[in-house]
């Protein structure tokens, strides 16, 4: 177990979460990990337990039973809170609603200063953190003049200026148009692959869950399907039973094997698509 | 009811640093019955077309009328006009504000000045619309509804006033791909079983390509292209050069075509292109063999 601690950066084991005065668990009991450098997403339809999942993991919420360990840390222990959200930071859906500050680099500064952190270091970690998302050039503006992709990205400088192991994002693409989705994502892939920070991705699209290395369905509070994006969305009748939906190609796929096309089933992507027709056509 | 807009400009923050103009000379006209979606990047310009739509705002220059009356005559009974185009905003449910799913939806109805048989009338059938019980529901808080329903109570409310046009801007916004097939079935059904006139801002293009009769492009406040979704979806290169998407199943149409595979010009929805696959992979399997 001490093991399995030191490489996961988040485990949970038997985790369930009521709300006060609620009939039954919005969370029960839930078993996964999320290993260091893991790019992991959560589906689930509304009500299904995700946002109340990932409260869970940086101790916004405290079990009901089980355990949440942070890096080894549990999140049931008062004293390891602030450690905790250091380690995993989180960000948000709505960009209006997490910026405190007028000034973008006031505002990636805020949890550093709360912290006690001396104002060389929080100065060198602000450059890091603003050039680490890519608005080094925006360190001056008015958050509110920034676009919505923008402001998520100010959110994340600011989770990324803690030096966090985990970075949890609730939503946090939902709000955005196409572009701003683009943004976010292609920020938060390259923490993840560059940085190797892991990433706990909680979406709608299943186009970027299609970009994750694990995803976990919740239904009920339960985890109800897990694996490789290649695995979930091939079984498209389960997932959409779950009321969700596979990726436009995954779609395309079973479409075309139904018409007795030999097409793989866990097509993703429209050039994996492409590539399985010309292999096709090639065979032909 | 058509609308059309003529010459309209509009300017925000006139004389300040931040002068921008958000419209510059639209002109479009929207026949009855028709489903037409307005697509534009951020800051495009299509939330302010939107709101001059029924009178929200007013052109800086310009006009808009809506069945021949313009919207600045004094004559013109711009109240009346709002009542038969119905706008229904982003994330509307922020505006709920009643007691009751019913109170909230005979809201508009009520000011409407209507005797209360009729308001009862149109709030049961506004909520049949958008696939609510009103046995169950009526009564209840809005707050206790899921996200989906609440949006479609913010829906309903706007049906109530009996629109023959119905504009909505991003109705799926922020909602799980459950809410999203309910509020866009539901539009779907307004437009064919009640053929009211449905103007849908949207950022999907796959949304776009499945619903849409007409696409409009936005862009720097302009009407870029106006057509069918088949011709606008075969320009996919001028769209991506305004930031825009392509369906997924055009973009494996191109890709398609780029590899010597023959998909027809203009297929633009997924069956259509699956069709294509299937006759150029299939046919040629049983040629070669």
């Amino acid at each position: 177990m001490v093991n399995q601690q030191a490489e996961s950066r988040i485990i949970t084991d038997g985790l369930s979460y009521r709300y006060p005065e609620a009939e039954r668990d919005a969370v029960s009991n839930v078993a996964l990990h999320v290993r260091a450098g893991e790019f992991v997403c959560i589906l689930g339809h509304n009500g299904s337990g995700k946002s109340t999942l990932a409260k869970l993991f940086n101790a916004l919420y405290v079990p009901t039973e089980g355990t949440v360990w942070v890096c080894g840390m549990d999140t049931k222990d008062d004293d390891l809170v602030f450690d905790i959200r250091q380690h995993a930071g989180m960000v948000f859906q709505n960009p209006d609603n997490q910026i405190v500050a007028t000034v973008v680099e006031e505002d990636v500064a805020f949890g550093l200063e709360n912290n006690g952190v001396p104002p060389q270091e929080i100065r060198v970690r602000v450059d890091e953190a603003l050039a680490a998302v890519g608005i080094k050039d925006k360190a001056k503006k008015a958050p509110h003049m920034l676009s919505g992709g923008q402001k998520q990205r100010v959110a994340i400088a600011g989770v990324m200026a803690m030096r966090p192991s985990v970075i949890i994002l609730d939503e946090s693409t939902a709000m955005l148009d196409p572009s701003g989705r683009q943004e976010v994502l292609s920020t938060v892939r390259r923490l993840n692959q560059e940085e190797g920070i892991s990433i706990v991705l909680i979406t709608h699209y299943m186009v970027e869950a299609a970009q994750a290395d694990m995803i976990y369905v919740m239904d009920d509070g339960k985890i109800a399907m897990s694996g490789t994006p290649r695995q979930v969305f091939s079984k498209i009748d389960e997932v959409r039973a779950l009321g969700l939906d596979v990726p436009p190609m995954t779609a395309m796929a079973q479409t075309l094997r139904s018409a007795g096309l030999a097409v793989r089933a866990d097509v993703l992507t429209v050039d994996e698509m492409v590539e399985e027709v010309c292999r096709l056509q090639q065979k032909g | 009811m058509p609308i059309a807009a003529e010459g309209v400009n509009y300017v925000y923050m006139a004389g300040s640093p931040y002068e921008t103009k958000a419209l510059d000379d639209v002109n479009l006209t929207i026949e009855d019955g028709e489903f037409v979606a307005l697509i534009g990047h951020t800051g495009s310009g299509k939330s302010t077309l939107v709101q001059h739509l029924n009178g929200l705002l007013a052109p800086t220059s310009g006009r808009v009328l809506v069945d021949g009356q313009d919207l600045a005559d004094k004559g013109t009974d711009r109240r009346a006009v709002r009542f038969h185009v119905g706008l229904v905003f982003q994330y509307p449910e922020n505006q709920l504000f009643e007691e009751t799913v019913e109170k909230d939806i005979a809201f508009g109805p009520k000011n409407l000045g209507l005797p209360q048989e009729e308001i009862g009338r149109r709030v049961r059938e506004a909520m049949q619309k958008v696939a609510l019980s009103y046995e169950e529901l009526a009564q209840r808080s809005v707050f206790e509804l899921s996200g989906g329903q609440m949006r479609r109570v913010a829906i309903a409310g706007v049906l109530a006033m009996e629109p023959k046009v119905l504009v909505l801007d991003e109705p799926c916004a922020g909602l799980d791909p459950r809410g999203r097939e309910e509020i866009l079935g539901l539009i779907r059904r307004l437009h064919e079983e009640s053929g009211t006139t449905i103007v849908m801002v949207s950022h999907s293009m796959d949304d776009v390509a499945n619903l849409a009769e007409r696409v409009i492009v936005m862009e720097h406040g302009r009407i870029a292209m106006d057509g069918t979704p088949r011709e606008i979806f075969s320009k996919g290169e001028a769209l991506r050069a305004m930031g825009l998407d392509v369906p997924q199943a055009v973009e494996l149409a191109e890709a398609l075509r780029a590899r010597g595979i023959p998909v027809p010009e203009g297929a633009y929805l997924p069956d259509e292109v699956a069709q294509a696959v299937l006759s150029a992979v299939g046919g040629g399997q049983q040629n070669a063999g």
